[in-house]
């Protein structure tokens, strides 16, 4: 086992290196000056000179890539050039909403996609089944930056119950800022239920043609109890799976919805930071969200040996 | 991308949306919530040029010697009065005493000396440098007192120290103003939530009308329909320059709502590349400006109908004259322009289009219209990094459609550099007149014939002002509606 972490260490710092290399190069390529975008039509070439030394970019491309390697390794992410703050306060700011408002979609969907898609099994060619299927199909087809909007009519302009975007802050207490993530969490979540509950849908029923399901039927054990303990525990591989992808889908959501409800998170500062040519914190957060991806994948194939443990015996 | 598909989005939940009650919250009334789309960078003016900057800060936190009013005429500001020598070259001006610093400094003429002379430092980011280039000496005889003298005459010195670049700031924190600003002005700076708000409080010592409301939050909100669900939803109470022009109908209808459309410096033009064919052709240029039925063009991006213009001049100035009328839209007369010139067939050519709505609509119908006569222009969407870089800079373009938003701009057609490559030695000398041109009634009137050279040469195809949609609660009053340098100064906003 602890070989094989090993392994799997090695190659994921490899991943990360070639992530960093390629991320660079194509910065580096990206037609566009970062100075005159901060300083306009009328900038004196003197300024504009001057500013160029203050973000650093007088340097050679290579020395660069290495002191922003070496900066990532000591935990210093430059300062950014159009905030004139340390990226990693940027991130460190941003990821209080992101990561709670990725998490409450994950829960959100879990909660809605999994008891459905189980509901759908165990009356599958009922009319229960064909619900859920018609509900997965809606969730899939709606784009969730619509769903947003239509939340938003529904329960702030309509209802006034909750914002209709923005972050009041933690420092104000969890209660209000829970609220302002619901409806976007929500609107994340439903796609993602969707998935989840096709998939655990027909996980569940290919695990039922199993011989091990029919001889614990055949010995006794309840329908119910053979649906629990040995149907959707063993379901539960491929659902992992495609949790572990959804993750960086949820990311990748979070971009468009905390637009759509302006929120300050990850997303919106991908976004914002690309419009205004802020390319250090470009670079900082697609390494981050790649970073991301490949520490979820490595605690997925972690998870399948929890699950299974046919695997971690293999392994 | 996703604006095109918000705007379906809308117009789908416009009619579900019209079911609906509105329900009011309850609005905290010793205070204000101000909507924008751009969140500004930073928060310093002097050290870069993002209008967002001066949106928030100019004339709230920060403020200059000279004060702009809401129509644009300059009045006093930190200094009650000023006076211009017989030299023509000699500013004196008088500064109000006792004012203070947010930090408690006291202000006094040596921060003015400090302020303009670090704008032309060797490592200063200022981004409108020419203001501060023709001084030549800066003197401070005693506190209250600054006298600055000039290389020559130049007629829009004061003009320029109105502009966010040109506020007066403290040594003690001029280097944090970026995060942590300190001004003089009626606000002082509280807390910025990145991403999402920056809040105020008033300044209780300020010289001037304390304001009426004791704190302003500025809230950013870059999606248009978010935008219009956060007003509709009563979350902000204003919205300083609303970018869902397709929505209007629907607030105007709301009756908690007020809608006013103002103006803005925004000459929005259809530049062209003056020296290269076949735009070098003056015929070639006529013939296009004479194909835009500027009309067409305005309400097909906006839905409602602005000002159209004629040359690069806001009809906001004295000194505008009115020439829509030298090109009227007239197929024929184009199409023989263009066969004088030798393209009877037309030509094809690309229109290269940075990300806002006007240029990406408006370059939609252009590039229709130019049709008509022949002209096939190819669309090439940029990012505005790289429209700086190829078609600003680099002059990499035939065509493109941009919005000159700073003030009384009409000076950079003197440039044999600016990126339209207009090269004419008559204009030049116009503008060097004007700029040595002090007298107001006189410089107006060259300024009317400056702008009578650019259409007759056909520089560029000028389109129309961007207007500035203001939306506010009914019953908040006070906000500035047009925008003769982007600001919104709160001190005179109130709840009736």
């Amino acid at each position: 086992m602890s070989g094989y972490l090993l392994r799997r260490l090695v190659s994921l710092a490899a991943t990360l290196l070639v992530a960093a290399l390629v991320i660079f190069l194509v910065l580096e390529i990206l037609p566009g000056d970062p100075a005159a975008v901060t300083l306009g039509l009328n900038a004196a070439p003197e300024a504009l000179a001057a500013l160029r030394t203050e973000m650093g970019l007088d340097r050679p491309a290579p020395l660069r890539f290495l002191a922003w390697i070496g900066g990532m390794l000591t935990g210093d992410l430059g300062l950014s050039y159009t905030y004139r703050v340390p990226v990693t306060q940027l991130i460190g700011e941003r990821m209080a909403v992101t990561l709670p408002l990725a998490s409450f979609a994950i829960l959100l969907a879990c909660a809605i996609g999994i008891p459905l898609g189980a509901l759908a099994a165990a009356h599958h060619n009922r009319a229960g089944d064909a619900a859920v299927m018609v509900f997965a199909q809606l969730g899939l087809a709606i784009p969730n930056f619509w769903f947003g909007l239509l939340l938003v009519l529904l329960f702030a302009i309509g209802a006034g119950w909750l914002p209709a975007g923005g972050f009041p802050g933690w420092e104000g207490g969890a209660g209000p800022a829970l609220k302002a993530l619901l409806l976007p969490a929500l609107a994340l979540a439903l796609p993602q239920a969707a998935i989840l509950a096709r998939v655990t849908r027909s996980a569940m029923l290919e695990t039922m043609q199993e011989d091990y399901v029919r001889t614990a039927r055949a010995k006794g054990v309840s329908r119910r109890r053979v649906l629990r303990r040995h149907v959707l525990r063993n379901a539960l591989i491929p659902v992992v799976t495609v949790l572990g992808l959804q993750f960086s889908v949820l990311l990748a959501g979070a971009i468009i919805i905390e637009n759509v409800f302006a929120l300050p998170g990850l997303g919106r500062l991908v976004f914002q930071s690309i419009a205004q040519h802020d390319l250090i914190v470009v670079k900082d957060l697609v390494m981050l969200f790649c970073a991301l991806v490949v520490a979820l994948n490595f605690v997925v194939e972690l998870l399948y040996g929890l699950i299974d443990p046919r695997l971690r015996q293999a392994t | 991308m996703t604006t095109r598909r918000n705007l379906l989005a809308g117009a789908g939940l416009a009619a579900i949306a019209s079911q609906l009650p509105l329900v009011a919250l309850a609005q905290a009334r010793d205070g204000v919530t101000i909507g924008m789309t751009l969140e500004p960078p930073t928060l310093d003016p002097t050290s870069g040029a993002a209008q967002a900057i001066r949106e928030v800060v100019l004339q709230n936190l920060f403020e200059g010697l000279v004060a702009m009013d809401r129509t644009g005429a300059l009045v006093p500001g930190l200094a009650e009065s000023w006076t211009l020598a017989d030299d023509k070259v000699s500013y004196t001006f008088k500064l109000r005493p006792n004012i203070r610093f947010h930090d408690g400094e006291p202000f006094s003429s040596r921060h003015v000396k400090f302020s303009f002379e670090r704008a032309t430092a060797p490592d200063s980011t200022n981004a409108q440098r020419w203001i501060f280039t023709p001084i030549a000496a800066i003197e401070t005889p005693d506190p209250v007192t600054v006298t600055i003298r000039l290389k020559q005459p130049t007629a829009n010195f004061l003009y320029g120290l109105a502009w966010g670049d040109a506020v007066i700031v403290s040594p003690a924190t001029a280097a944090d103003n970026k995060t942590k600003p300190v001004g003089t002005g009626p606000y002082r700076f509280v807390r910025w939530n990145r991403g999402d708000r920056i809040e105020f409080a008033r300044n209780d010592e300020y010289w001037g009308e304390k304001p009426a409301l004791a704190k302003a939050v500025f809230r950013f909100i870059s999606d248009p329909q978010a935008q219009v669900a956060a007003l509709r939803a009563g979350d902000i109470d204003a919205f300083t320059n609303l970018s869902a022009p397709e929505s209007i109908k629907q607030l105007q209808s709301d009756s908690k709502l007020k809608v006013t459309i103002g103006r803005t410096e925004g000459e929005t033009i259809l530049a062209m590349n003056n020296a290269k064919p076949p735009f070098d052709d003056l015929r070639v240029r006529q013939a296009i400006s004479h194909a835009l039925d500027r009309k067409t063009i305005a309400l097909g991006v906006f839905g409602f109908e602005v000002d159209l213009i004629g040359s690069h001049f806001s009809p906001m100035h004295p000194a505008y004259v009115d020439l829509t009328g030298t090109y009227p839209h007239d197929l024929a007369k184009a199409k023989a322009l263009l066969a004088q010139a030798g393209h009877p067939n037309g030509f094809t050519c690309t229109l290269r289009l940075p990300p806002p709505a006007y240029a990406r609509r408006g370059g939609e119908i252009v590039a229709a219209l130019l049709a008509q006569i022949g002209i096939v222009a190819k669309i090439e969407p940029l990012e505005f990094p790289q429209w700086l870089e190829r078609v600003f800079r680099g002059r990499d373009f035939d065509m493109t459609i941009i919005s000159h938003t700073e003030p009384l701009d009409i000076g950079n057609y003197a440039r044999d550099d600016y990126y339209f490559q207009y090269r004419n030695p008559e204009f030049k000398a116009l503008m060097q007149r004007i700029d040595g041109t002090v007298d107001d009634g006189e410089r107006n009137r060259l300024y009317g014939d400056a702008q009578r050279m650019l259409p007759r040469d056909a520089v560029n195809g000028f389109l129309f002002i961007l207007p500035k949609i203001t939306v506010t609660r009914a019953d908040l009053d006070g906000m500035w509606t047009d925008w003769p340098l982007p600001m919104t100064p709160l001190a005179g906003v109130r709840w009736r």
